[in-house]
């Protein structure tokens, strides 16, 4: 079955969404992240969506589910790359994400993940 | 409201519901809305596609390029033949489902639109019609 792949970065996990997703691939992300995330003990999740076209309120969702359960799982999320015509959209849909941590771009992204859980010194010496 | 060409496609599975996010992208960059309208029409099409799915058990969506007498729009209109909606007024308020979602569809979709209607027979189907104008 197809599957967007997940990435392990030391502590966090990376993920970039490049299909127009459709339901199913959603939540099959949402159960290997998880998955994942308990695995490896990861303590962020970093979720790419600069090349997603729309976010309806499906994988708004979606998101909101990864990220309360990466909490409940002692890890942080953080959303990035939305595109401005996506967060106008988004908003006038109903959906604010609230719960949801967000950064403009991946480096950002990677900077609030090391803000909020990262130990970088006891990574580099592991 | 003048009609000219149209295109339907069916809506049976999750992988014509992108199908049908695709087609409402083409047709919008064509007839030259702007990103962000496009982005609205998309997800509102993306939403009532799925209603249309997971509600209606299926049916079909028909994109139509419409014009009045000052400009042009993109007409998507949803056909199912499920159910029917019992009380359309409670199916629009966001936060109303009866199904696993968030209740955004229908309320959500009608935001991003400029005309919405909905129509709708017990045990014959539901058909959910909507624009957006230039």
């Amino acid at each position: 079955m197809e599957r967007i792949p997940i990435l392990r970065m030391g502590q966090f996990l990376l993920v970039t969404i490049q299909v127009d997703m459709h339901d199913r691939l959603a939540v099959q992300l949402q159960d290997d992240l998880t998955q994942r995330i308990s695995e490896w003990s990861s303590r962020g999740v970093l979720i790419d969506i600069s090349t997603l076209e729309i976010v309806d309120s499906f994988i708004g969702r979606m998101l909101a589910n990864i990220a309360a359960m990466a909490r409940v799982l002692d890890a942080e999320t953080v959303v990035v790359g939305m595109q401005p015509a996506v967060a106008i959209t988004l908003v006038e849909l109903g959906m604010s994400l609230a719960g949801v941590r967000t950064a403009l771009n991946v480096e950002s992204g990677m900077e609030l993940l090391y803000e909020l859980r990262g130990d970088f010194h006891s990574e580099m010496s592991e | 409201m003048k009609s000219g060409r149209q295109e339907t496609v069916p809506i049976g599975n999750s992988a014509d519901v992108v199908l049908a996010r695709q087609k409402v992208r083409q047709w919008a960059i064509e007839m030259k809305f702007t990103l962000v309208d496009q982005t609205k029409l998309v997800t509102a099409a993306s939403e009532l596609a799925r209603n249309a799915l997971e509600h209606g058990k299926g049916g079909q969506m028909i994109i139509e390029q419409v014009e009045n007498s000052a400009k042009n729009g993109l007409k998507l209109v949803f056909e199912d033949r499920g159910p029917g909606i019992k009380d359309v007024e409670a199916a629009l308020r966001d936060g109303f489902t009866t199904g696993g979602g968030m209740g955004l569809g229908l309320g959500g979709s009608k935001r991003l639109v400029n005309d919405f209607e909905i129509q709708s027979e017990a045990g014959k189907g539901t058909r959910v019609t909507v624009v957006r104008w230039k």
